[in-house]
This record gives structure tokens, sequence and C-alpha cells, in this order.
């Protein structure tokens, strides 16, 4: 649920990335980090386990520039991957405005990208939204493994609808700033429609 | 959309900033400051320059949302209270209408009777604007600055 502030003269929105445990969530977000000027992040936050696994979630605040005379603030955070984490997702996606699907590419874990959209999907709808409403794109991130699976195979798994979608290596940053832009798009695209109904 | 869209307008916004500075003083409070359940921070008051507000709202957001989520698992009516102190800093956390989180820090000061007294007081007034925020913004023509943006608008937007 953005949140338009005339007084500011800011709206705000949550993206929110999803995916199984260790596939690279809170990678991207350390890696926009570290890419953006001062002027445009706060600081982030990650409420993580003492082996750096997410505890409950990362939160970085973006802005990313003006539309109209309309500050663009951007919330981002990341869900704890690992699935007995299951209260804690369903509680991060509230409120949300677009969602970030962060596949990981190794062929070894194409059940757990699998179960973990299939969660996505259902964690939504027990909250009223569509997954096929929202502002939606998916990232096959680890593309630099050499196990990993083709990415037509992926598509055909993980992007039966169609969605923007992009190749990724977190950790140096390859595609992580083309997955954010193209989800911000669809989500001031949304606003525009007036996604007030 | 399930949500109503949240908007925030220049008369209520200027009915709120008066509640929380009001509420600054009158609790000595250090920090005021008006969360909504998402974690988009709406106002604050007091010594603002040296906390982290925004760090500060998403954090009380998600502190909120986990108990909403334990109550619920007992049962029980969302806690609407919750007080944590520290050896200099106290943060007393109040749920204002099931909507938004008002969120007091305070130190030696003041004291949490005076805090509990005077947040009680702001939590009703802050009940009404927010009533009347919810309901100018579900009226029609309530309209979005966004209507009018092109693509190209938003291209422009990732161009640097
Ligand atoms: N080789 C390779 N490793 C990556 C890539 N992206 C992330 N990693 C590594 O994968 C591991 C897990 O990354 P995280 O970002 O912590 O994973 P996560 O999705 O946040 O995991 P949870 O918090 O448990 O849900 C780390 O060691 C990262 O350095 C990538 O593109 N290639
Ligand atoms: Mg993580």
């Amino acid at each position: 649920m953005s949140f338009i502030n005339y007084m500011a003269r800011e709206i705000n929105c949550k993206l929110v990335y999803y995916g199984p445990g260790l596939c690279g969530k809170t990678t991207n977000l350390q890696y926009i980090y570290e890419r953006t000027n001062p002027e445009h992040k706060g600081k982030m936050i990650s409420l993580a386990t003492e082996t750096e696994r997410t505890l409950f979630f990362d939160f970085l605040p973006l802005s990313l520039g003006e539309i109209r005379g309309f500050k663009t603030r951007f919330h981002l955070y990341t869900v704890p991957g690992q699935v007995f984490y299951d209260a804690s997702r369903k509680l991060i996606l509230k409120g949300v405005d677009g969602v970030i699907f962060v596949a990981d590419s190794q062929i070894e874990r194409t059940e757990a990208n699998e179960e973990s959209l299939e969660n996505l999907r259902t964690n939504l709808a027990d909250q009223g939204y569509s997954l096929d409403k929202l502002p939606f794109v998916i990232q096959y991130n680890k593309r630099d493994l050499p196990n990993v699976a083709a990415v037509d195979e992926l598509r055909q798994m993980l992007n039966k609808t169609n969605v923007p979608d992009f190749e990724a290596m977190a950790r140096t940053g390859m595609g992580v700033f083309d997955t954010l832009k193209a989800v911000a798009k669809l989500v001031l695209t949304e606003l525009k429609k007036g996604g007030r109904q | 959309m399930v949500n109503p869209q949240m908007v925030m307008y220049e008369e209520e916004f200027h009915r709120i900033q008066t509640v929380v500075d009001r509420l600054v003083r009158d609790a000595n409070a250090k920090v005021v400051f008006i969360v909504d359940k998402n974690g988009q921070l709406i106002a604050a008051a007091g010594d603002i320059d040296n906390v982290d507000t925004t760090s500060l709202a998403s954090l009380t957001a998600g502190n909120i949302a986990a108990t909403g989520g334990m109550a619920k698992l007992l049962k029980e009516q969302e806690f609407a209270t919750q007080f944590h102190e520290g050896e200099k800093a106290n943060i007393h956390i109040q749920l204002v209408g099931n909507r938004v989180i008002l969120v007091v820090i305070f130190d030696t000061k003041s004291s949490l009777g005076l805090v509990r007294l005077r947040v009680k007081k702001a939590t009703e007034e802050l009940t009404r604007i927010f009533a009347t925020l919810v309901t100018k913004a579900q009226e029609p023509g309530a309209d979005t600055p966004f209507a009018e943006i092109t693509d190209e608008d938003i291209d422009n937007l990732f161009n640097d």
C-alpha cells in the first residue's frame, strides 16, 4: 500500500525481495546499498542470526528522484528464506506494493525455488492479494556458478505469467539494478493507473 | 487493492504535527513520532536530528507486526501498548486506532506515569484525525498526482 504524502510531497512504496533460503536476497540489498550515493539512501538494517541468515527482515530506504514535484521513496525489504520462518514472511508482505522473486539458479535448488514461489502465492492470497495483480519481477541469481539450470528451463518453471525477468550475479552486482528498476517502474505505472480501486 | 490508499493532506498533517509537538512538551519526552503499520514515518517531533527516525519507524512497525502475530496465535487482541525500559532511554509504543503507531522516547526527565497519561489524551485526538483522513482519501475525486505522469516521466527517473 503506497503512501502519498501531499504535505511532504512524497510518495512511499514498499518492495519485498522473496525467495528460498540463501538465494541472495540480502546480497541484492547489500549491493544496492554499496552502490547508492549517501544522499539517496538511509541506513540498511539487517535483523539476522549470528550466521548472517535473515531472521526477520533487511530494510533499506532509497529515494529515486522526483516525478512531477513528488519525491519517490522506496522501502526495500527482504524476507527470511528459511522454510520455518513462514510467520515472519507473512508479516513482511503486509502492505507490499511490488515483489521481486529471487531464484537460485543452481540445479539442486529447483524444488526450493518452486516451493518458495508457491509459498509467496499462498501468503499473498492469505492477505487478499493476488500475485498476478501485483507488480512482480523475477531474478535468476547466481548465474556465475557452474551447476546452474538453463534460463529457459527456469523460466518455464517459475515465470508462467511472463513477467519481466533478469539474470543476475548479486555478489558482483550484475542484474541487480536492472531488477530493481523494472519493479519500481511497474509500481509507478500501477500508481498512474490510480491503484486506489 | 485490499488496503485503502494511505494519503496525507496538508490540513491533517498540521493537526497531527500539533498533537505530537504538544506531546513532546507535555510528556517531557525526547522524541515523539508516528509511523504507519507498514513502517512509513508520518510525523516526528523533539530531538529528531539525533535519532534515525526512518530506521526506528521500520523497526517499530516490525515490532508491532511481530507482537500482533503473537497475539493472533494466542487468540488475543492486538497488544495496544508496549513499554521498553533501558538504562538511559525508555520507549513507549501505543497503537492508535489499529492503524498507526505512536512512539514516545523519554529519559529520567519524565516518568512512565506521565507519559501514559499524555499518550492517552493524544491517542484520542489522533484517532479522530486519522478517521477523517481515511474518509477523505476514499472520497471520489480524491485524485492522485500520479494520474498524469507519463511513461517518459518514469523512464527519466532511471536515466542516471
Ligand atoms: N556465487 C554466488 N554467490 C552468491 C550470489 N548471490 C549471493 N551469493 C551468496 O549466497 C549466500 C547467501 O546469500 P544471502 O544474500 O545471504 O541469501 P538470502 O537469500 O538473504 O538468505 P536468507 O536470509 O537465509 O533467506 C552468500 O554467501 C552470498 O554471498 C551470486 O550471484 N553468486
Ligand atoms: Mg537474507
